[in-house]
């Protein structure tokens, strides 16, 4: 069942592929073993793992390779985002309603960093972020065009003995292959706005141990962890070449999980930009992806007191009416995280709207405002009821 | 060799190709002024970035017991440093010598962020940093020492909020360093236990020292001068624990007159200018053996949640304890101060009290107790407030009636609590201390 679910991908990444070849010698041509687990080193090229071979112009996806999108995803200064993830022939994950799932030893998971060029000018790039659900599979079915897109970076997660390792690849100017950059880098981009407007700014790529600000929720045993693949950010439909599908159905079909229930029965996190579901739904959900990994109560920020997971009722923990404890300038000269009715007294927008670094939140992965996201978030405040007294 | 460098840089400038001056305006200038274009500046080589690159690969290739040098010279980075190993210890060539530069800086909440056990940083500085300077947090056996933080523009509402914080640590020795100009607190432990902070210079900060949700520490014979508030022993609400238990002594605490230019909304924001040490809402501090002189407002202030301009009753957890109990001030040694209050309504108080060339007495209270814990109408003897510092006054200003029945009793607080032992830190302070040198 397993093997056959996996031809079939095969057949699709292939059929998007025109060519299996780059003719440059340094792509690795896309076939079943293509995917290669490094259980220790740390390979200097992103195509020696062979999970996403450049071949005819395009980024593709090697065999096996499944794509997935969030439900409410990250914003990364509206960088387009293509995710995968790969388990060695015979091994599976164990689904979990809350936690991220139990992958074995030989997952490697890829977040692909792009956005669709605006034009010839060197730099020159739309938003990426803008189709809801869809990530970097709609730029023309599997993998990217690259005649259209500009690759940034790829993060390379491997799950190995020792647990979850983090490795962040920098694509080469002429979009053959990514360096390993465990440093990070900044790469001046320049944004073609949707008005009309274009906005100068620097895409800062994090270095190794910046990676763990994000994917280590539990800063005393700083275990390392995949945000995304957690069943409420997954239970969401997805365009496979064979049809629309439910992410965790068709994981459980690709034999990658076991344990999983009718996506009806399983936690799913709200679409933050559907105006049909409720507007405390999405920002729950927005907040619970762009802050709750570091906003809990063993994270990078409990430090705060302010927590803001999914499973957070308490509306102080939330930050109504709860004065900062460490913001600094952080608190652009409120007194309050959330003051119900009044957005623009209140720090958490502030610090959302911000892009000062001594001041911003989240504190790494952007460099500009999601002025969508921060108007989601004020929307939330603006309709809180009571008062700070 | 040298006139050779100079000769490779002058070339290197006529063409145009690349500065040989890492100075800051340069790194400032270049997230805007680099053109767009394919170019990582994190690639190595590429003049500062080069040594940015090399330090933060040594400290992701670091292995426990490694010591990573920092060679003398201005050292520039336009994005955060980090570490996650243990065991680590980062050394410079002297604070004023070896300097990180964070000028230019355009990513990261703080110059270095150390998550890890058993690291030692000593003899370099930390300069301009966007956010804070130096942050450990959650770890066990840390030495910070001869390490200067500093925001060289002065005191100013857009610098960075700390200095040297060390946060949700244990074990935990900060000791000859200096901080300079942060925006909250020049050196700030929170959410610690078992911490020993000597001997360091805290200047031109919002807070000079401050002590928050530390449960166990020792402040001694440090100098805080031209903060707002010198020293500082807080409790904020909201957190996992609450502090207890500081002994501030044998500091020199004088003229922090500096207006406060804390962010609104920040804890310390609500302290008056010309406070020269200030426990809020803590227990069990002792404050003794001090030179405590010429804090404009008072040269010490005990003061509660209420005071603050925070209180709530949705935004501050139940279990919050506001009440300062426990504290016992002897044998300090002030002069001056209490002159000049900050803010409208201690001045008014002060001349109504105390005449227009007057002053406050020593000791500022503002006198909230908690009425729970009230025996015959008064806070029993082992949660009282003492004072036996000669003819030092404490002035209680009656904040729950809005001063309208100021007054100083000594008498009240005529009593003593046993002094807490020193804090011992395990492994012992001379392990730490041999360890790095």
């Amino acid at each position: 069942m397993r093997a056959r679910v996996r031809g079939i991908a095969l057949a699709a990444a292939l059929l998007a592929a025109t060519g299996c070849d780059g003719g440059d010698g340094t792509s690795a041509p896309a076939g079943p073993s293509a995917v290669v687990f490094h259980a220790g080193d740390n390979p200097e090229r992103l195509s020696d793992w062979g999970v996403l071979p450049v071949a005819g112009g395009r980024l593709t996806l090697a065999g096996g390779v499944v794509p997935y999108d969030l439900a409410t995803p990250l914003f990364t200064d509206h960088a387009g985002k293509l995710r995968t993830i790969w388990m060695p022939a015979g091994t599976s994950a164990r689904y979990d309603a809350t936690a991220t799932f139990d992958f074995p030893v030989g997952t490697v998971i890829t977040k692909t960093f792009y956005y669709p060029r605006a034009g010839a000018e060197e730099g020159l790039v739309a938003p990426g972020d803008r189709a809801a659900g869809q990530g970097g599979a709609s730029q023309g079915g599997f993998g990217l065009d690259l005649s259209r897109v500009r690759l940034i970076e790829t993060r390379v997660l491997v799950r190995r003995e020792s647990g979850w390792a983090a490795l962040p690849y920098l694509w080469d100017a002429d979009q053959k292959d990514a360096r390993l950059h465990r440093t990070g880098a900044v790469i001046p981009l320049t944004l073609a706005r949707e008005d009309g407007g274009r906005e100068r700014f620097a895409y800062v790529m994090p270095n190794a141990n910046q990676c763990a600000g994000c994917h280590v929720d539990n800063l005393a045993s700083r275990a390392f962890q995949p945000i995304g693949p957690k069943a409420r950010h997954l239970n969401i439909e997805f365009d496979y070449p064979g049809g629309r599908e439910n992410q965790l159905r068709h994981l459980a079909a690709a034999g990658y999980l076991t344990g999983t229930p009718e996506p009806a029965a399983a936690p799913r996190s709200a679409d933050w930009r559907d105006p049909a579901q409720p507007l405390e739904a999405r920002a729950r959900a927005y907040l619970d992806i762009n802050c709750g990994h570091c906003h809990n109560p063993a994270g990078a920020a409990k430090t705060s007191g302010l927590h803001l997971g999914p499973e957070v009722t308490d509306a102080r923990e939330l930050g109504f009416c709860k004065p900062p404890v460490a913001a600094g300038q952080g608190t652009g000269g409120h007194r309050f995280d959330i003051v119900p009715g009044r957005p623009d007294e209140s720090i958490l927008v502030y610090r959302l709207a911000s892009v000062k670094p001594g001041a911003m939140m989240p504190e790494l992965g952007r460099t500009l405002a999601h002025d969508q996201g921060v108007a989601l978030i004020r929307d939330w405040v603006a309709a809180m009821a009571g008062r700070c007294d | 060799m040298r006139r050779m460098t100079l000769a490779l840089c002058a070339m290197l400038a006529a063409t145009q190709l690349a500065a040989c001056d890492q100075s800051d305006q340069k790194q400032a200038q270049a997230p805007q002024a680099a053109p767009p274009g394919p170019t990582a500046s994190g690639d190595p080589g590429a003049g500062a970035a080069g040594f940015q690159d090399t330090l933060q690969q040594k400290l992701l290739d670091a292995k426990p017991g490694d010591v990573i040098l920092v060679p003398a010279g201005r050292h520039a980075f336009d994005r955060s440093l980090s570490l996650t190993v243990d065991g680590v210890t980062l050394r410079g060539e002297g604070m004023d010598r070896s300097v990180l530069s964070f000028k230019g800086q355009i990513a990261g909440a703080e110059g270095l962020l150390v998550n890890a056990s058993d690291f030692t940083i000593e003899d370099l500085a930390i300069e301009d940093t966007k956010g804070d300077a130096l942050k450990i947090n959650d770890g066990r056996n840390i030495v910070i020492r001869r390490i200067r933080t500093e925001w060289t523009n002065g005191p100013d509402t857009e610098n960075g909020a700390y200095g040297i914080y060390p946060v949700q640590t244990t074990n935990v020795l900060v000791e000859d360093s200096v901080a300079i100009g942060a925006s909250d607190a020049g050196i700030y432990v929170g959410q610690s236990r078992d911490v020993v902070v000597r001997r360091n210079r805290a200047e031109l900060n919002v807070a000079g020292i401050e002590i928050e949700n530390t449960v166990n520490a020792d402040v001694y014979e440090n100098v805080a001068t031209r903060n707002t508030g010198g020293i500082l022993v807080f409790n904020m609400p909201n957190l996992p624990v609450a502090g207890h238990g500081t002994r501030v002594f044998n500091n020199r605490v004088f003229a922090n007159n500096t207006g406060n230019f804390a962010a609104k909304g920040a804890a310390v924001a609500s302290v008056p200018a010309g406070t020269g040490i200030i426990v809020n809402s803590n227990d069990e501090v002792e404050i003794f053996a001090n030179e405590v002189a010429d804090n404009d407002t008072a040269n010490i202030i005990i003061s509660s949640y209420f005071s603050t301009g925070y209180m709530n009753q949705y935004g501050v957890a139940e279990n919050f304890d506001p009440y300062p109990e426990r504290i016992f001030i002897y044998d300090n040694r002030f002069s001056g101060g209490g002159g000049s209050p900050d803010g409208i309504e201690l001045k008014t108080l002060k001349t109504l009290l105390y005449g227009p060339f007057g002053r406050f007495p020593d000791i500022l209270w503002d006198g909230w107790v908690d009425p729970k814990k009230l025996v015959d109408g008064k806070l029993p003897p082992e949660l009282a407030i003492c004072v036996a510092n000669g003819e030092a006054q404490m002035l209680n200003v009656d904040g729950p009636d809005g001063n309208r029945n100021p007054g100083v009793d000594m008498a009240a607080h005529d009593c003593t609590l046993p002094r807490r032992a020193p804090v011992e830190l395990a492994p012992p302070l001379d392990q730490l201390t041999k360890k790095g040198a």
